[in-house]
């Protein structure tokens, strides 16, 4: 088997095809995508088909199918940040980066994500930085945040 | 039995030796909320000047106490003296705090909330008296906030997992009469009777039943369930004990967001503490109840909060809803009775069983019995997560909690994608599952986004229609086509491009899917098209008629212009505007090229809050 590394993601399971969903996540995190050859290999572990497995993969919004940017920025887009301007945060992102949602910037170091709520809505509008989130964003703190992690890449 | 009760001996014993401790203890809320808001670094600041002056102090983290936007909140308590808390710390506020009770001995005035003493303290008011806290039951977020949610003795100490025990000693009929005589219904937006559900599960005949206790919170807008599973994740697994003692589960799961990290850990640390206390397992405590709890992590699909398919999710399959009946009470899980159970619900029930049904149903209404929490957010000064008495007034909780908005109240939105908006006439009606249903809306799961007058009732509509429609399964017809075109229609209204039987085609599109949709999802997702175009219809036609945003955030139908009297030419938004719109020299008024703005906002923003004018670029009405 070319991709030993997979089986460290199915060792606590018995090969249920309930546990397909677990497995995708437990990969996911370990790769930052589910690759062809992920599911393949999780396709005969588990003994069901490709299509079958790739059909409940791409139903929930949680799995990517190509390599994630370093960084993943996450666009809060639930009530309470619409209607405090998440979408405008949004759109600086999408033109400063120059990529749409769910895509990588040309240099691989940012992945832009909107998701549906981060539930710190009191704190709106906020975005989240791989695992840190922000808290009362607005256009102008966008602008400021990226360019100070610039300044700090390039120093 | 024993280890149980030598271990809450212990507990109450570390727990009032916290309460009168002769160290200080210093509380850092730590919750999502509290660590959006910088309390990472707030604890370290806290414990790096705790090292470098050698003082020797306990931290603790506690859980979300409810008013979000004080945020980060530090609690102080002195030797001898109640917890003071303080809001908007920042590492900065936490040298200038601690140097004054370290140093000068004296208690710190600025930031100051409350304390959480008994009688008076220094003239300082009492954190419960806070004016967003003053109103407020706090039943089942009792321990949020107050107590260390990672350490099982401080939930022990107060009476955690006596009314479990308590319903070992009792019939599971009798425990069920006490559920149905609270008269407590589902927390999680449709407020079935409790007791029922699980009655139906019970007197199923079956060899294996089911819990599944649904934290896949869904509603953007709502993390009531986050913030208790955070603060208090014990409340939720002796609530699901309970539940499963009383229906017959053997097995549970907990089907949380992937979304809520901190959440899923706290409840994993929990579940291996209340295996080590044997309140988990084969025989518990010595009974003939068997009972384990597995955590699911949800992958991201809000149809997944629809029972039937959460269940598919749960079964490894996508997550799609099926007809019902058979209700999942009788055939569920792998085709076994499955009772499905909010958060919220499960973490009631402790409190219920603690003190009685009748001491629960004092509270509420005739119909709604009890308290509800709400994550009371939008557009008004106080926001964050309060617990009120069902049958509490929309302006009660708008004004008095909430403080009001400041740019006027326009509506309040109720049960998310499924519910709708209402507007002033609605500010003395009781909020309640009927009066809200009457209304066009529903209770929901409990997120109350306050709109004010600058935000778009068209805009919003659009906004949870967009919702629903990326999040619709895809199974039946009504929801899948039905919320594109609702969609693509309000599209159309909000860039002045509707006409007015556009209005009428809606409605009765609207009506369309609510009969014909399969599942929960889409039989309520027009309800915001619905309720909107029936409270606000004005707005929707002076999109239409008048090609005119009142509250002007539909962005085709606004302009930004610079008022050149106010413009010291500063030029920080020529240096800020993306596409080169705005001209002018140093110190003269700039000028703006409508034909290159591309509505931004960043000039709107750098004027407001960054500029010597301020608020000489504004954004109007009118395309």
């Amino acid at each position: 088997m070319p991709f030993d590394p997979f089986a460290e993601a199915v060792k606590d399971f018995e090969g249920d095809p309930a546990d397909l969903i677990p497995i995708l996540q437990r990969v996911q995190a370990a790769y930052g995508y589910l690759s062809p050859d992920a599911l393949r290999w999780i396709s005969r572990w588990l003994r069901m088909s490709e299509n079958e497995i790739f059909g409940v993969a791409t139903f929930f919004a949680q799995f990517r199918f190509s390599q994630p940017g370093e960084h993943v920025i996450k666009v809060c887009l639930g009530t309470a940040c619409h209607v405090k301007g998440g979408e405008q945060i949004l759109d600086v992102l999408k033109r400063r980066l120059n990529v749409e949602p769910g895509e990588s910037t040309a240099d691989g170091r940012y992945q832009l994500e909107r998701v549906a709520c981060l539930g710190c809505c009191a704190l709106a509008p906020v975005l989240a930085i791989d695992e840190k989130v922000y808290a009362d964003t607005s256009v102008l703190r966008v602008h400021q945040m990226l360019e100070e992690r610039e300044n700090r890449e390039d120093a | 039995m024993k280890t149980l009760e030598t271990q809450r001996a212990h507990a109450v014993q570390a727990w009032n030796g916290l309460q009168n401790s002769a160290r200080p203890v210093v509380y850092v809320g730590a919750g999502s909320c509290g660590l959006a808001a910088g309390a990472a670094e707030v604890i370290e600041a806290v414990e790096a000047y705790l090292a470098k002056k050698r003082i020797g102090a306990d931290v603790l983290k506690v859980g979300c106490i409810g008013p979000c936007y004080l945020e980060p909140l530090v609690d102080v308590q002195m030797p001898g003296n109640p917890r003071i808390s303080y809001s908007n710390v920042t590492p900065g506020v936490v040298r200038e705090l601690f140097d004054s009770f370290f140093e000068k001995g004296e208690m710190f005035r600025r930031h100051l909330v409350g304390h959480f003493g008994k009688n008076g303290f220094r003239g300082a008011p009492k954190f419960f008296e806070h004016p967003m806290l003053e109103r407020q039951v706090r039943i089942v977020l009792r321990n949020c906030g107050i107590i260390d949610p990672e350490n099982v003795d401080h939930y022990l100490a107060l009476d955690g997992y006596k009314a479990f025990e308590k319903c070992l000693s009792m019939r599971w009929s009798d425990v069920l009469e006490i559920v149905k005589n609270s008269g407590l219904r589902g927390r999680g937006g449709a407020g079935f009777p409790t007791w029922r559900k699980w009655l139906v599960c019970r007197e199923t005949k079956s060899d294996t039943r089911y819990l599944i206790c649904n934290a896949d919170e869904g509603d953007p807008g709502a993390f009531m369930n986050r913030s208790l599973i955070e603060g208090d994740p014990h409340a939720v697994l002796e609530g699901m004990l309970i539940a499963a003692y009383t229906m017959g589960a053997s097995k549970g799961f907990v089907y949380i967001r992937a979304e809520y990290p901190l959440a899923i850990k706290r409840l994993k640390s929990a579940i291996v503490q209340v295996q080590e206390l044997g309140l988990l397992g084969r025989g518990i405590l010595g009974s003939e109840f068997d009972f384990d709890i597995s955590i699911k992590e949800g992958a991201g699909a809000f149809v997944c909060g629809e029972e039937t398919a959460l269940i598919a999710s749960i079964e490894g399959k996508r997550g799609m809803p099926r007809t019902r009946p058979p209700f999942p009470a009788v055939e569920g899980l792998w085709g076994k009775p499955t009772i499905i159970n909010n958060v919220e619900t499960l973490g009631t029930l402790p409190n219920i069983i603690r003190n009685g049904a009748e001491w629960y149903s004092q509270y509420g209404t005739e119909t709604s019995k009890g308290t509800k929490t709400f994550s009371l957010v939008g557009k008004l000064r106080r926001t964050g997560l309060i617990e009120v008495p069902l049958g509490m007034t929309v302006r009660s909780v708008v004004y008095d909690i909430g403080g009001g908005s400041v740019k006027g109240f326009k509506a309040v939105q109720t049960g998310g994608p499924s519910g709708g908006c209402l507007g002033e006439e609605f500010l003395d009606t009781p909020i309640d599952y009927e009066t809200l249903g009457a209304a066009g809306s529903i209770m929901g799961s409990g997120g109350l986004i306050v709109l004010d007058r600058n935000t778009c009732i068209v805009d919003t509509t659009k906004y949870f229609l967009n919702f629903t429609q990326a999040e619709s399964c895809g199974k039946c017809v009504p929801c899948r086509v039905g919320t594109r075109h609702l969609a693509n229609i309000l599209e159309r209204i909000s860039q002045g491009k509707g006409e007015v039987v556009d209005l009428a085609r809606l409605e009765r599109l609207a009506l369309a899917i609510k009969g014909g949709a399969l599942c929960g999802l889409g039989q309520t997702a027009p309800n915001p098209v619905l309720t909107s175009l029936k409270y606000f219809r004005d707005e929707f036609l002076s999109h239409i008629t008048d090609k005119r945003c009142p509250a002007a955030v539909c962005r085709d139908l606004v302009h930004y212009r610079i008022i050149t009297d106010k413009c010291t030419g500063c030029q920080r938004c020529v240096k800020v505007c993306p596409t080169g719109a705005i001209t002018g020299p140093r110190s003269e008024p700039h000028n703006l090229d409508m034909s290159k703005c591309i509505k931004c906002r960043s000039c709107y923003e750098i004027c407001r809050f960054d500029a010597i004018a301020g608020d000489a670029i504004v954004i109007e009405p009118g395309a």
